[in-house]
């Protein structure tokens, strides 16, 4: 369900962008043909995921990481290559496969 | 019709015909009198042929076109004298002045000019830059025969709006300023019919 | 260049049209000026950079390598917030084209005095209007003058149209090559207190240098924003039209010369007339006077504001007359006529009655068009008005047959 766009009178003249941040409205979960899968019980708290990640898509609470923003992950699979081996707390797996899961 | 007179100088790339048509310009508007001065619209190089004009009026004038029809022409350079576009469009009653040491008889002979009603005067010109701005630019002392031929300023008039324009031009060179007043001076003087 | 004696806030002046422009520049005094060198512009970026360099303005001087540059460079600045121009002429305006688009696209208030000269190939300096009517759909704003004078006026008037809140478009200004730019002329030059009055400030609403309220321009704008962005240029055309004339009234009541959408000469009570752009206009206004005299009723109009187009007020302007001769300075090679030409004619079509329309393509590549030579083209108009016959929709003025 994609909500109406406002009209030629409604947003800024010039193509301008004002409202600063505005990217996070912008969904690009769908882009995603893998996902990341989270283990917080391996994960050792060592950042690099949410370091490398290109989308900050990497969900935090006070700190910690506690799992994938799936609304903006595109599956692009660094957070993986990026976690340490000793750890291995996160994995991919195809996105259709979890949606075939879900039905 | 608004009265125009119009004017063509003749000279050769370098020798300031174009300058004349536009300090000629400037000196006339600032008296108050409505002016044209462009140069002729063609690629510039030194020695070759070039033209520019003016056209002077105590009325507006709108008309862009190029000048076809002179009242006066101004010849810089004697050497441009066996070309026919010299003597182009001018009708009875037009000035022709020549920069030549020679006299008035020989020029119109060599012009092949045989209409009497057209006037024809002479001024040593080069001779007269040499000895009072030191180098042979003909284009200011032809001026002071313009006015004396054509009257379109008072002299006195004429004389203090070359001498404002010629103290902004050459601020630095005061000895320029001097020399080209004398230049004009002896040329209103000097010129022969 | 020579100014002479103060009358009332003005100035006596005797200037090149060049002159005329980098002069009313300097009063101007944009915060920055980005441009390229190119005959017969030449003295303007020439005139101006001296202004800077003497220490007379205060006017960042960038010194590009190239007119895409000059323009990237006027859009990089105005973008940032500050009243940014350049100049340019022929080829420099071809070869900026990618970035004129952007900088009306991006609703950049800049503006730029053109010096019209014709486009290579083969390569020519002198003026026809190719140049500008190539950009006559780039989205700025159209003003052409006739001499130095309205050069001068059209680029003040300029800077307050286009930073005008409710149009946000760019400006051209042009003026003829040579024929205005470098042939001297008397003209009256505001003093520089009036002309910062008359302009004001300029305060940019999204300027893209400030940290707490990030911009961004330029950015991808695709199927779904793309149009409603173009939808609001033409709503910034459509406000220009009121500005346009509000402004050229504020300036009348400072200057006492007057301006509108176009000048009407001798047209009220005429029965032909002719349409012609810039100093041609002047040469016909003599054409006009003399044609007059012999009591033939024959007038003339001369259009300013090209673009936006005036349809409805140029329609009202000549729907009077039996035959209308409009003298294109360029060509469209549709084989249907030049560029006004086509557009004034489709201007007409929603009158009952209509004057016959004929169109002179002229003076390309700087071919010099006499009286003579407008003097026949008001033959042809009687001719058409008498017999009720256009013979040829499009004319060639002045080529070897």
């Amino acid at each position: 369900m994609s909500k109406q766009k406002p009209g030629w009178r409604d947003i800024p003249e010039g193509g301008l962008i004002i409202n600063p941040g505005s990217a996070e409205e912008y969904k690009t979960g769908d882009w995603r043909n893998k996902r990341p899968v989270f283990d917080a019980d391996k994960c050792i708290q060592c950042m690099l995921c949410w370091i490398y990640c290109p989308d900050n898509a990497i969900n935090l609470d006070e700190g910690k990481v506690i799992g994938i923003d799936y609304d903006h992950c595109k599956g692009c699979g660094i957070c993986v290559v990026e976690c340490p081996d000793r750890a291995a707390a996160l994995s991919l797996e195809d996105e259709h496969k979890k949606n075939e899961e879900t039905e | 019709m608004a009265r125009i007179t119009e004017i063509r100088w003749h000279g050769r790339g370098g020798q300031g015909a174009k300058t004349a048509a536009l300090l000629l310009a400037e000196a006339a508007a600032i008296a108050g009198k409505y002016v044209q001065g462009f140069p002729e619209y063609g690629p510039e190089r030194m020695g070759a042929p070039v033209t520019s004009f003016n056209r002077i009026s105590d009325q507006p004038i709108s008309v862009h076109s190029s000048v076809s029809k002179p009242n006066i022409v101004v010849v810089l350079d004697p050497t441009l004298l066996s070309r026919p576009d010299v003597v182009d469009g001018l009708e009875a009653g037009a000035a022709i002045i020549v920069n030549s040491e020679q006299s008035v008889e020989e020029i119109r002979v060599k012009l092949n000019l045989e209409n009497e009603d057209i006037r024809l005067y002479t001024v040593d010109a080069s001779k007269i830059a040499k000895e009072t701005i030191g180098r042979n630019i003909p284009n200011t002392p032809l001026m002071g025969a313009l006015i004396r031929v054509t009257e379109i300023l008072p002299y006195e008039e004429f004389m203090t709006q070359m001498k404002e324009q010629l103290e902004s031009k050459f601020r630095h060179k005061p000895e320029v300023i001097e020399g080209n007043l004398a230049a004009i001076e002896r040329a209103y003087r000097e010129v022969l019919d | 260049m020579a100014i002479a004696d103060n009358l009332r806030g003005q100035k006596r002046a005797a200037m090149t049209g060049n002159e005329a422009v980098a002069y009313g520049m300097k009063q101007i005094e944009p915060d920055v000026v980005a441009a390229y060198p190119i005959t017969p512009q030449t003295d303007i970026v020439e005139k101006f950079s001296s202004y800077v360099a003497d220490g007379e303005v205060d006017t960042e001087f960038v010194t590009v390598e190239s007119e895409h540059s000059a323009m990237s460079a006027t859009v990089g600045a105005a973008a940032a917030g500050v009243r940014a121009m350049t100049a340019t002429s022929s080829n420099g305006l071809a070869f900026m084209w990618e970035v004129v688009y952007i900088a009306s696209g991006s609703r950049l208030p800049i503006v730029m005095p053109v010096v019209n000269r014709a486009l290579s190939g083969p390569i020519n300096i002198h003026c026809d209007h190719s140049d500008t009517m190539g950009t006559r759909d780039s989205g700025w704003i159209q003003l052409y003058s006739e001499s130095a004078q309205e050069a001068y006026d059209n680029l003040i008037q300029a800077v307050r149209i286009a930073e005008h809140p409710d149009v946000r478009l760019p400006v051209m200004v042009m003026q003829d090559g040579f024929i205005t730019s470098h042939g001297m002329e008397n003209l009256n030059v505001l003093e520089d207190d009036l002309v910062k009055k008359f302009i004001g400030t300029f305060k940019s609403e999204n300027p893209l240098l400030q940290v707490n309220k990030p911009t961004t321009f330029g950015p991808l704008d695709l199927q779904d924003f793309y149009f409603e962005h173009k939808r609001q240029q033409v709503e910034g055309m459509e406000h220009a039209k009121k500005v346009i004339v509000d402004i050229a009234k504020e300036y009348e009541e400072l200057t006492g010369r007057q301006y509108s959408y176009f000048e009407s000469y001798r047209l009220d009570d005429a029965e032909v007339a002719i349409v012609v752009l810039s100093s041609t206009a002047g040469t016909t206004k003599v054409v006009v006077d003399e044609l007059r005299e012999q009591g033939l009723k024959v007038g003339l109009l001369k259009p300013r504001v090209l673009r936006p187009f005036p349809a409805e007020e140029y329609a009202d302007a000549l729907k009077h007359l039996k035959a209308v001769a409009v003298m294109d300075r360029s060509e469209t090679f549709s084989t249907n006529g030049g560029p006004v030409f086509s557009e004034l004619r489709s201007a007409m079509f929603e009158l009952e009655e209509r004057p016959l329309m004929t169109n002179y393509i002229f003076g390309l590549g700087g071919r010099d068009i006499w009286t003579k030579d407008i003097k026949g083209v008001y033959e042809d108009l009687f001719e058409i008005a008498k017999t009720g016959q256009v013979k040829n929709k499009v004319n060639y003025l002045g080529v070897r047959d």
